[in-house]
């Protein structure tokens, strides 16, 4: 085995198992700060030994036990120093888990955790790209433009509260699961977004590592909750954006809009996956969550070989099926522009107008406005609108892209 | 595991009728079901005294330790085996004395 094969290997044996030994630990010690650190000795001790020894057989139960010794070492070492302080440092896993056909895998009980609502949202973020995904914390840092001495502390301080608070480690009764999971799929959404569509402008515009990983959580979630409709739909949706992804910044570096994209470039195996799963849900006959009507409208998008062909009527009718369950003025500004599209800019204007109190401050309100003022040879004003879209935008791509269409403007 | 859930105020006078009942129903269900420790409404922050005996010699200050719009009407210490199991009686507990609560662990 060469070299650069053990470092596929260690590699692979991260994104794979990092999850799995750090919920056997901290199922086993009660404690996410001694299952992470000696989750990342037995990482470390990989990277030194397998080199030279080779790898393991079974390179999971290798870094289990590895990971188990130095946990053990570490309990060993405070309890002599302090035998009430571990004590009280323990997560209670003494309730049997709550019956969920045959699902119960320490992972889930994980990202139940991480994603707790006792949680501010961006530290579900963090801890859940740490524990879960096994994401550095200088990377966790880098990701949302924050130190990392902050975000040291952030996460430590959410592994306090964990600790000290008793949050259980546990997945939730089947009376709360719904809305537990639903706190778990915005988190990923939002680590999916900020791939997507990254906010600030000191990063890359589009950050395939984090949409990868989003995709890669959700895909776990799905593995364990497959019953469940909206993780299926968060998937669904997730593929069918991620599948855009080569045709949605142009060679100079510009976001490219949907109606305007190669579609050719894109990733027809993700749409392929993508359409499927909207497809099963489908079927179950269930009424579809945000995320299935999201995932069902992209898949209407990608279902179109040229724009021309998209069927708008279709896509305003899912839109009016969200506006039920999303009363949001952003949901209301994206259902406009598909208005543009049935029955023409000037009634899609007076919709959109109708959201300027609420979204005066939103990117994409002026964005929308200004193309719509655009096609209706209002250029004057589309030039304003694009000013302001372009003073609201923070990521590079877009302010490119926004700028050249203003540009383009006549007069 | 003991919590502390604080009732979160920011006007003076005390619980009405109606609240005082939605009370006692929750007290009630707090002792049947074995998460009762204590409880207590509090007087006005205009009514508190603040001792500082740290040099050995009495310093008393009239009014509360801080001045602020919100202050603390009263409190649950309640027995509840985990977080989520605490966040669903502080729930209750908000409900029945119509104020905001919050919820911390004892040490």
């Amino acid at each position: 085995m060469t070299g650069a094969d053990v470092r596929e290997a260690i590699t692979r044996a991260h994104r794979d198992e990092w999850a799995r030994v750090i919920a056997a630990l901290t199922r086993r010690f009660g404690d996410l700060d001694i299952a992470e650190e000696a989750a990342a000795e037995a990482f470390a001790a990989a990277v030194e030994r397998w080199p030279r020894d080779g790898v393991p057989p079974n390179p999971a139960a290798w870094l289990t036990l590895t990971a188990n010794r130095r946990a053990i070492d570490r309990v060993r070492r405070e309890s002599k120093r302090d035998d009430r302080h571990r004590e009280a440092r323990m997560l209670h896993d003494d309730d049997p888990p709550e019956p969920l056909g045959a699902v119960d895998d320490a992972r889930l009980r994980l990202i139940f955790t991480c994603c707790h609502p006792a949680l501010a949202t961006e530290t579900r973020v963090a801890l859940t790209l740490r524990m879960v995904a096994g994401l550095t914390v200088p990377e966790i840092a880098r990701a949302f433009l924050v130190r990392e001495t902050a975000m040291e502390r952030r996460i430590t301080r959410a592994k306090a509260k964990i600790r000290d608070a008793r949050v259980p480690y546990r997945v939730p009764s089947a009376e709360d699961l719904p809305e537990r999971v639903s706190g778990v799929l915005a988190v990923l959404f939002l680590v999916f977004n900020e791939g997507y569509l990254a906010t600030g402008p000191g990063t890359d515009p589009v950050r395939p590592g984090l949409t990868a990983e989003a995709i890669r959580l959700t895909r776990l979630v799905r593995a364990l909750l497959p019953g469940d409709g909206e993780v299926a739909g968060l998937l669904a949706l997730m593929l069918l954006i991620e599948a855009r992804r080569a045709a949605r910044l142009s060679r100079t570096g510009e976001l490219v809009t949907l109606d305007e994209q190669d579609r050719g470039a894109w990733d027809a195996g993700l749409v392929a996956e993508g359409h499927r799963l909207v497809r099963e849900r489908l079927a179950t006959g269930e009424p579809p969550g945000r995320y299935q009507i999201l995932a069902a409208i992209n898949a209407v998008h990608t279902s179109a070989r040229d724009v021309r062909d998209t069927d708008w009527s279709q896509i305003v009718a899912l839109y009016d099926q969200l506006v039920r369950l999303d009363r949001s003025p952003v949901v209301a500004l994206n259902r406009a522009v598909a208005v543009a599209e049935l029955d023409g800019p000037d009634v899609a204007l007076a919709a959109v107008d109708r959201l300027g109190g609420d979204l005066a401050g939103y990117c994409p309100f002026h964005a929308t406005r200004a193309d719509l003022l655009r096609r209706l040879g209002r250029s004057g004003e589309s030039r304003a609108a694009y000013d302001r879209a372009i003073e609201l935008a923070g990521n590079s791509a877009e302010i490119a892209a926004l700028t050249r269409r203003r540009d383009r403007l006549a007069g | 595991m003991q919590y502390l859930v604080s009732v979160i105020f920011d006007e003076e006078g005390r619980a009405t009728a109606e609240e005082e009942a939605a009370i006692d129903v929750f007290n009630d269900r707090l002792v049947a079901e074995g998460h009762w420790v204590f409880a207590g409404g509090l007087g006005a922050p205009a009514t508190a005294t603040v001792i500082d005996n740290r040099g050995g010699e009495r310093l008393v200050t009239d009014g509360p330790f801080v001045e602020s719009k919100e202050f603390l009407a009263g409190f649950w210490i309640i027995e509840a085996a985990d977080l989520d199991v605490a966040l669903g009686l502080a729930a209750e507990g908000s409900r029945a004395c119509n104020r905001k609560v919050e919820v911390r662990p004892f040490l």
